[in-house]
């Protein structure tokens, strides 16, 4: 009867430290939002959805030179981008570090600018 | 040889536009379709946010070769700082070129002229035909670009184009403009500045040109300066027996 009662027990335990178990895995990205509250889309849809949205953006964008588009990688830096490093990559960077998380290669920035601010369109004055 | 059928309905179509630009420029306004003026679409200003290029745009650059001095790269730097390219190669043949000066002396009479070379922006471009995923390609406003997103650098069509327009970037690039994004295995070439044109701007290169020898503007609308002048003055297509109806025209060659 004791053993029973030990086993009962030792079982309840594994059971209610299961779940505290399973999150001790890789920390969740702990995100900074510059300004927060002013997204195009509400955050679960942003999550879902940003690569769709800037995907059909850039085509038409570039294919048919369509502007002032609603989802833009400018407009995402505009919020996101860290205010201590100016970027939305590297240590804590927004997107960085859910990428990271997620394990999903981001190549966006390869190409774009990541940084937000110093690096304005300005041409030549005549 | 007949001409390709494309090439003829583009020359309808050209046709039909013109006559129902010099219509609207008598009338005032020619409407092209209900709620769609002529004049609103063929005029330098900026266009609406959500609103395409349009085919009844045909930008164009006209470049007076007597006017232009050598030495001066003033094009050159200023296409150079608007569109970031800003980068140190270790072989300087890697380096990308939007536009260039070049120096040419005919070797019989000793005549010496100087030009900026850049992409022509042809009607038919070689690029476009050659380019194997469709990343090379030509908007409706005749500005040919470079989609990147589809781009595999394969480099077809540097080959193709006749005028050494393209360039590949060879290495990682960090510093780009926000506006103008470029990136390392990727073709690239001259855009017209696509940024400053869709905003209502001139070409960084035409803006800097300290002699103003380089004129930019709408071949379609007979009320813009390059169409006049095109029309009145004796201009060359560079390579004009390739017959691939160049955007951009030379004076003095």
């Amino acid at each position: 009867m004791a053993i029973m009662k030990q086993t009962l027990a030792a079982l309840a335990a594994v059971l209610l430290l299961a779940p505290v178990l399973a999150s001790a895995g890789t920390p969740k990205p702990d995100l900074k939002i510059e300004n927060p509250g002013s997204c195009i889309a509400p955050v679960p849809e942003m999550r879902r959805n940003h690569m769709e949205m800037l995907k059909h953006t850039r085509d038409r964008t570039l294919r048919q030179g369509i502007r002032g588009e609603k989802a833009s990688l400018n407009g995402c830096i505009n919020c996101h981008a860290s205010k201590t490093t100016g970027s939305v990559l590297g240590q804590g960077g927004f997107c960085q570090e859910c990428h990271t998380y997620a394990a999903v290669k981001l190549d966006c920035w390869d190409c774009h600018q990541p940084k937000a601010g110093n690096h304005e369109a300005v041409g030549v004055k005549p | 040889m007949s001409e390709p059928q494309d090439r003829i309905e583009n020359k309808s179509r050209r046709s039909f536009v013109g006559a129902a630009a010099v219509a609207g420029a008598s009338a005032g306004v020619a409407a092209l379709a209900p709620g769609l003026k002529l004049i609103e679409v063929a005029g330098a200003a900026p266009r609406a946010p959500g609103e395409p290029a349009s085919s009844a745009v045909r930008w164009g650059m006209l470049i007076d070769t007597t006017k232009c001095a050598s030495g001066c790269d003033a094009c050159v730097k200023a296409c150079a700082t608007e569109n970031g390219i800003n980068e140190t190669v270790k072989d300087p043949r890697q380096g990308s070129q939007w536009i260039r000066k070049i120096d040419l002396k005919d070797p019989k009479t000793g005549q010496e002229y100087s030009l900026p070379m850049l992409c022509q922006h042809c009607e038919h471009p070689p690029c476009v035909d050659v380019c194997p995923t469709g990343a090379s390609m030509k908007r409706a406003d005749g500005i040919v670009l470079v989609d990147r997103h589809i781009c595999i650098g394969c480099r077809y069509c540097m080959m193709a184009c006749p005028y050494k327009a393209r360039s590949l970037v060879h290495m990682p690039l960090t510093e780009q403009n926000p506006l103008v994004p470029r990136g390392q295995g990727c073709v690239e070439a001259c855009t017209f500045c696509v940024q400053r044109v869709d905003r209502g701007q001139q070409p960084a290169c035409v803006e800097a040109c300290p002699e103003k020898a380089m004129l930019f503007g709408n071949l379609n609308d007979p009320n813009s300066e390059i169409a006049q002048r095109v029309a009145k003055e004796k201009t060359t297509q560079v390579r004009a027996d390739l017959k691939l109806n160049l955007g951009v025209r030379y004076q003095g060659i």
